[in-house]
């Protein structure tokens, strides 16, 4: 068989594994001589999720490699931590991950805090991990609307949003910003949690599951979207793990992984949760449709979370959330610290010469390791199939360029 | 043609007396299609303003993902040096009459990279011309939207005196 039907059949064998795999039909294979294109995607397309360059080498319309190009958002982060004060380094954090600042912030301010042995009063806790999970649900929201707007659902993408804007009023409420915050400050946050968010957030658990009902309807378990995703881009767990991936990458692939529960950090063992994982019930393990389905079920888990805080929370409790923040930041020494972001596992690694500007802050980006595995679960789809594995991975770019 | 056709028809008809500086200028400031062109973070702010929140398209502004179909492009984010000769090269292909909203802090001077950022451009009117800045980091979106908004006024007043230049 000549190489190009036999790739077809690759194809055809994945896009339909239930089904037996039957011999394409032939008309006589004629041997066309067939050369390959390279097709650049990006940096300015709607569907690469900012600034990244795809340089697809084609064979008609059969993926034979891509070459992610990415800088055009380096933003010299490590640069500007050695030029900053601890506390100064926060907003560049936000801006790394940008879809999701709260979490980067709470990465970075627990790292330090490890680095210092800080004590954090249980409220200022329970805020942040407040937060932080109402962060993950605005950060999933992005991915699972964009998601559908690169697999051709326009509607759920408004929804969403729509759901987005409570949380980011929740946000602006306490801190003032609605969008990269400076909300978390090492041993303590930046101003006490507004007397109107816990009521919003009661009110918000309500509608958010209502729209999470609606979304699986109208999207998940759209057969569209379905024959879309299912089947698409399968990663083996044995590569991810090797490759480095992490969160909803990783954990599609039936790999339960989360560092919320492996490596627990700030209160996350007070909380009973699920990980959730892919599942071979509705697609095939690993593949893109099982990456939405984890990004689902996380939303489900957050709110779960956000019950329980809003149980927990301890409402009497009048102490000043900047009372345990450090007069001095000069730690000395270095550390690996890491958290669950929505995006999987970030990293922070810093050394601390005893002054109070760090030595070296070196970031471990979750979404640069899980666009390197692009190429290999890419390779033999169609071109309209790589857009949709593309956004299954859900990256931003101002972290992996930083 | 027909509207004529129709004048004489019934005799109600009425006629509109107007430039047509002021007939175009009405029809472009009331079409502003966008290209749709996220940088960095300032971009998701942009998308929060075309969302359902918002909602850009009350003002005629339709995102579209072709710099040959567009009127306006705005610039949502640091620009890089290694995205500077891109940005360049995608003004260029605009047909006229195009414009440019510079938005967030990063695109206006540099932002919050201004300092130690050895590979930012420190404002993206060093490369294209700018017609509206709209400040912050990054700004709201009431902000993009006032912003068009003074777009809008340029656009209508542009061309009013009378210019002989070709
Ligand atoms: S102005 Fe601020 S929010 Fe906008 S791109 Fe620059 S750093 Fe990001």
């Amino acid at each position: 068989m000549p190489e190009i039907l036999e790739r077809r059949t690759i194809i055809h064998s994945t896009l339909h594994t239930s089904a037996p795999i039957q011999e394409p039909e032939m008309v006589e294979p004629r041997r066309l001589h067939t050369e390959e294109m390279v097709l650049n995607v990006g940096p300015q397309h709607p569907s690469t999720h900012g600034v990244l360059r795809l340089e697809v080498i084609l064979d008609g319309e059969l993926v034979v490699d891509v070459i992610p190009h990415i800088g055009y958002l380096h933003r010299c982060f490590e640069k500007h931590a050695e030029h900053m004060t601890y506390p100064q380094v926060i907003p560049y954090v936000d801006r790394m991950d940008y879809i999701a600042a709260m979490s980067g912030e709470h990465g970075y301010v627990t790292a330090v805090e490890r680095m210092m042995n800080i004590e954090v009063p249980e409220k200022v806790e329970y805020i942040r991990v407040l937060f932080a999970e109402l962060q993950r649900i605005a950060s999933h929201s992005i991915a699972i609307g964009t998601y559908g707007l690169d697999a051709g659902a326009f509607t759920p993408f408004l929804y969403l949003f729509r759901d987005r804007e409570t949380i980011l009023e929740m946000f602006e409420k306490t801190c003032g910003a609605r969008f990269l915050y400076n909300y978390m400050w090492i041993g303590g946050l930046s101003h006490d949690l507004h007397p109107d968010v816990l009521p919003m957030c009661r009110e918000f658990v309500k509608q958010s599951r209502a729209t999470h009902k609606e979304i699986n309807n109208l999207l998940t378990f759209n057969h569209i979207f379905m024959e879309r995703t299912a089947g698409i881009g399968v990663l083996d767990p044995q590569v991810a793990i090797n490759g480095g991936a992490s969160g909803p990458m990783l954990r599609a692939c039936g790999v339960k992984w989360d560092v919320r529960k492996n490596d627990p950090y700030s209160i996350y063992d007070r909380f009973d949760f699920d990980v959730a994982v892919g599942s071979s019930e509705y697609a095939t393990l690993g593949d893109s449709f099982n990456r939405h389905w984890v990004r689902m079920q996380e939303w489900e888990q957050s709110l779960n979370i956000i019950e329980q805080i809003l149980e927990q929370y301890p409402i009497n409790d009048t102490t000043d959330v900047q009372s345990a923040i450090p007069k001095r930041i000069k730690p000395d020494g270095e550390i690996y610290s890491r958290t669950e972001t929505p995006r999987g596992e970030l990293g922070f690694y810093i050394v601390g010469k005893g002054d109070v500007k760090p030595w070296r802050v070196k970031p471990r980006s979750p979404a640069f390791s899980n666009l390197s595995l692009l190429p290999l679960i890419s390779r033999g789809y169609l071109i309209a199939d790589l857009i949709v594995i593309l956004g299954s991975i859900d990256i931003v770019l101002g972290e992996i360029d930083r | 043609m027909g509207f004529l056709d129709n004048l004489d028809k019934t005799g109600e008809g009425s006629v509109l007396v107007t430039s047509v500086d002021t007939l175009f200028n009405w029809a472009r400031l009331s079409s502003l299609w966008q290209m749709s062109f996220g940088l960095a973070c300032c971009a998701i702010e942009m998308m929060s303003t075309a969302a359902s929140h918002y909602d850009m398209m009350r003002f005629g502004v339709i995102p579209r993902p072709s710099p040959r179909q567009s009127d306006v492009i705005i610039i949502s984010g640091t620009v890089t040096l290694k995205m500077a000769t891109r940005i360049k090269m995608l003004y260029e292909q605009m047909a006229d009459p195009k414009y440019v909203i510079s938005m967030g802090n990063c695109s206006n001077c540099g932002g919050p990279y201004w300092e130690y950022g050895y590979h930012v451009l420190r404002g993206v009117d060093r490369i294209i011309p700018v017609d509206v800045y709209v400040p912050g980091c990054p700004p709201r979106p009431e902000a993009l939207l006032e912003g068009l908004m003074r777009l809008q006024e340029k656009v209508r007043e542009q061309g009013k005196a009378v210019d002989l230049e070709v």
